[in-house]
């Protein structure tokens, strides 16, 4: 199902507006402009380009432009009963990747960087990159599409994707538990899509066929009080990046009031994380990394990876 | 130096330093060793190995980078040299560094569901160690029994089990990697959101062209309750292919589908005896898992679209030994192979599952205008074709052939909307084909990425990208004295 042609002229028009010289930045859905830190100095802002431009539902696979909104891509993917491992919380499909924050349900969708198969880019120099490719599996040459997850568009200004889809459960069901230890109820369920903990309460998202779940609730019922829940509990802004263990001792671990994503590592609380100090070497190697493809810091100014 | 003998302190000033920095007798330097560390599993010869490490520490791979920086050698990391790209030749004699002594699963750590190893690990050893804990490695390549986690790392290898579980990649969480400098760096970290660049996704499936990974968290994935295997056979590959993109059209995910044709079938059955007809022209090996009520869900799903694609027979195995067999078939096909002939080339494309049966149609016309034999044995379900030509390369000529029909594949792959390697990699084997699929500013980016690692192109120089395109690895090879080229 092609929605859109002429894709390269497209992209050739928004490597025209990025151009080869001045500090410029892509504004997506500015649900996360500031991440990463502000903006300095007068970056001129450009739209990278909309539209889906190839979905094969049979293929798992969507080609889409990296100025869609989020929310346009999951809706054409509901319609074929699939959905993909970005967050559906309004902003930008390339927004999303650069961001790399993965959704709520990351257990049961998969990551971000797991689901982005090719990027489509224009260089700090103005020239349209093309990395990874249009399959499911691939290791030909470097994973640039990788590196281009989660960069914050330090390195180059995403201009189209390639995501793999996944098929949406055939049924989904969110239970609320008390007096239970979250870790137990990850082990007696075998593929939850999430499992949320407040310090208190836990909540679970039971995923899969009908009678699958049915089993599932049981033997949780077995060993927790449960009860229906219409949905997650409301999260907190700030989001902490821990080990699954820390996050399962949020409790001690974290300040304020937090709901932890059992089993996966993040935390959202009412306070920001403190600074983490970035491995030095690492740290080194995304240095030159920024260099070597941005060499005038032009792309996004004043933003970092390490925050 | 009669060989019972402790070596001695040897006389060369490169080799002397390595012995100092590890033991005499884990640095090596004999004709047999470095010529058996000049090869790996593929067809590709050139390969000149210097001295042969075995190092037992990080401390010790760090020790032989920066003696190897100071001599101006190369480093080429080697895990057990069953790569199919030729990975792991050694060009210009630079020092080899095999990970084998570092073999030891340091954590099983089953709360964050993970475990730290070293790279020298062997994929099966770490499955087996995890199996009575309830857990295992899910990136299950055909070379499990030997290969190890580093060259998986390196590889970003797959096996029949990444359909649902996804390649090395997504079982990766976090390195410690020796720079070619001689720095250590973390990559990654047990968060699910590591902070920074992915360079832990940068680092998997580089090839041994960044650094060397010391230490690798890998995730751990709980062995579920319950496991269907069923075999369905067909009287054309176009239906057998024709099932495959119908079951994953259909959103259903199952764990493998593997299909061989009839020339795999009969040699596996003549091999090992699985049970697999022989007089199917292709067979579907399907495995789904998960809960018990979903699974036989699946298996309907799968028999209903198999049967709609005219499966002559659809068999669902009975027992644990009747999977196991028909497992042991699909296992053994490349031990199968040796007994039809000598040699063989093992190819690796990827094209979208609707074109499966296509670009097979393409293989068989494209090998028999070469008169050369194919097999057929593949990981369907991701697209990802083996088409595996058979030869004996005493023959006057063969060789030619057979790499002429590779590339006739290659092409025909990439022109069905697919990439040169799924599983394999680049290695040497396709340097000279990634100007097909990449732009000059493409690989020009690539390139980059490596520097950001190895600015001075130090680690597996020669590799991946082709030579107008990392000058850098030039200069490298070129580094190395006239003498030491064997
Ligand atoms: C019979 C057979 C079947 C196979 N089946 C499959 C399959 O199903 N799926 C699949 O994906 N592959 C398969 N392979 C290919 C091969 O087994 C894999 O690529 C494997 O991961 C290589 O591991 P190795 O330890 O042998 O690495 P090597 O061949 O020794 O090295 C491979 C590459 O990794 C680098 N390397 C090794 N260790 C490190 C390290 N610690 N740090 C950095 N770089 C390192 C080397 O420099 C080289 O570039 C098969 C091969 C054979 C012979």
């Amino acid at each position: 199902m092609s929605t859109l042609a002429s894709t390269d002229a497209t992209i050739a028009d928004f490597a025209a507006a990025v151009g080869e010289t001045e500090p410029v930045a892509v504004r997506g859905g500015g649900t996360r402009w500031r991440l990463g830190g502000a903006l300095t100095g007068s970056a001129r802002i450009v739209e990278a380009p909309k539209g889906i431009v190839d979905y094969q539902p049979a293929e798992m696979i969507v080609t889409v432009r990296a100025g869609t909104s989020t929310a346009d891509l999951h809706r054409a993917l509901a319609e074929h009963g699939q959905t993909c491992a970005l967050p559906e919380r309004g902003g930008t499909v390339g927004g999303a990747v650069v961001v790399g924050e993965n959704r709520l349900d990351r257990m049961g969708r998969g990551s971000v960087r797991d689901a982005v198969l090719q990027v489509r880019y224009v260089s700090a120099d103005g020239e349209v990159v093309t990395g990874g490719g249009p399959v499911v599996k691939n290791v030909t040459g470097f994973n640039i599409p990788k590196l281009m997850t989660g960069s914050l568009g330090t390195l180059g200004l995403l201009a189209e994707v390639v995501l793999r889809t996944n098929p949406a459960p055939p049924v989904q069901r969110w239970l609320r538990a008390e007096s239970v230890d979250p870790r137990d109820l990850r082990d007696i369920v075998l593929r939850p899509g999430a499992v949320l903990w407040d310090g208190t309460s836990s909540w679970i998202l039971v995923e899969g066929h009908a009678p699958d779940v049915d089993a599932e609730i049981e033997r949780l019922a077995a060993r927790a009080d449960i009860t229906t829940a219409a949905g997650p509990p409301e999260l907190p802004p700030h989001r902490w990046r821990l080990s699954p263990s820390d996050a399962s001792q949020a409790d001690r671990v974290v300040e304020g009031e937090f709901v932890a994503s059992i089993g996966v590592g993040t935390v959202w609380a009412t306070t920001a994380q403190p600074v983490r100090e970035p491995d030095p070497v690492a740290a080194q190697i995304a240095d030159r990394m920024k260099h070597l493809f941005d060499p005038t810091g032009r792309l996004n100014p004043g933003r970092s990876t390490w925050t | 130096m009669s060989w019972f003998r402790r070596p001695s302190r040897p006389a060369d000033p490169l080799l002397a330093e390595l012995a100092d920095a590890l033991a005499p007798d884990r640095v090596r330097n004999d004709g047999a060793q470095r010529s058996l560390t000049s090869h790996d599993a593929s067809v590709f010869d050139g390969g000149v190995s210097g001295p042969v490490c075995f190092p037992t520490t990080t401390e010790e791979v760090q020790a032989i980078m920066r003696i190897a920086e100071r001599h101006g050698r190369a480093v080429v990391p080697r895990g057990a040299g069953t790569g199919l790209a030729g990975g792991a030749i050694p060009l210009g004699a630079p020092v080899v560094v095999c990970t084998g002594k570092m073999n030891n699963v340091i954590q099983i750590d089953l709360e964050n569901r993970i475990a730290w190893v070293e790279p020298g690990v062997i994929n099966l050893d770490l499955s087996k160690q995890l199996r009575p804990k309830g857990f295992h490695f899910a990136p299950d390549p055909s070379s499990q029994q030997v290969c190890t986690l580093g060259g998986n790392v390196a590889n970003n290898s797959g096996g029949p089990h990444c359909l649902a579980y996804g390649v090395t990649d997504a079982h990766v969480l976090a390195l410690e990697v020796v720079l070619p400098d001689g720095q250590v760096a973390r990559l990654g970290g047990l968060e699910d959101e590591p902070d920074g660049l992915d360079l832990r996704g940068a680092f998997v499936g580089s090839e041994g062209t960044l650094g060397i990974a010391t230490k690798i968290a890998v995730r751990l994935t709980p062995n579920p309750p319950a496991v269907r295997t069923m075999l369905l056979s067909f009287s054309s590959v176009r239906d057998a292919a024709q099932t495959v993109s119908d079951v994953i059209a259909a959103g259903v995910v199952p764990a493998a589908l593997e299909v061989m044709d009839q020339r795999m079938v009969t040699a596996i059955e003549a091999y090992v005896g699985a049970g697999y007809p022989t007089d199917a022209a292709a067979v579907l090996l399907a495995e789904v898992e998960g809960l018990e009520a979903g699974v036989d869900i699946d298996v309907a799903h799968i028999e209903r679209i198999g049967r709609a694609n005219h499966a002559t027979d659809v068999r669902l195995a009975g027992s644990d030994a009747e999977r196991a067999a028909l497992w042991k078939g699909r296992k053994t096909a490349f031990g199968a192979v040796a007994q039809i002939a000598p040699d063989y080339y093992l190819h690796d494309t990827v094209v979208p599952r609707a074109k499966l049966a296509d670009v097979l149609e393409q293989v068989y016309e494209i090998v028999d205008r070469h008169d050369v034999l194919v097999l057929n044995v593949f990981h369907a379900g991701d697209g990802n074709l083996h088409p595996l030509l058979v030869f004996d390369a005493r023959e006057e000529g063969t060789l030619e052939r057979v790499h002429a029909a590779g590339a006739e594949i290659l092409r025909a792959s990439l022109e069905a909307g697919g990439v040169l390697s799924g599983e394999h990699g680049i290695g040497v084997e396709k340097q000279q084909y990634m100007e097909e699929l990449f732009t000059a500013a493409d690989l020009d980016h690539q390139n980059r990425l490596r520097q950001a690692f190895d600015p001075a192109c130090r680690a597996n120089p020669g590799k991946v990208l082709p030579m107008g395109h990392s000058c850098a690895d030039i200069q490298a090879l070129r580094a190395v004295p006239t003498g030491v080229w064997g």
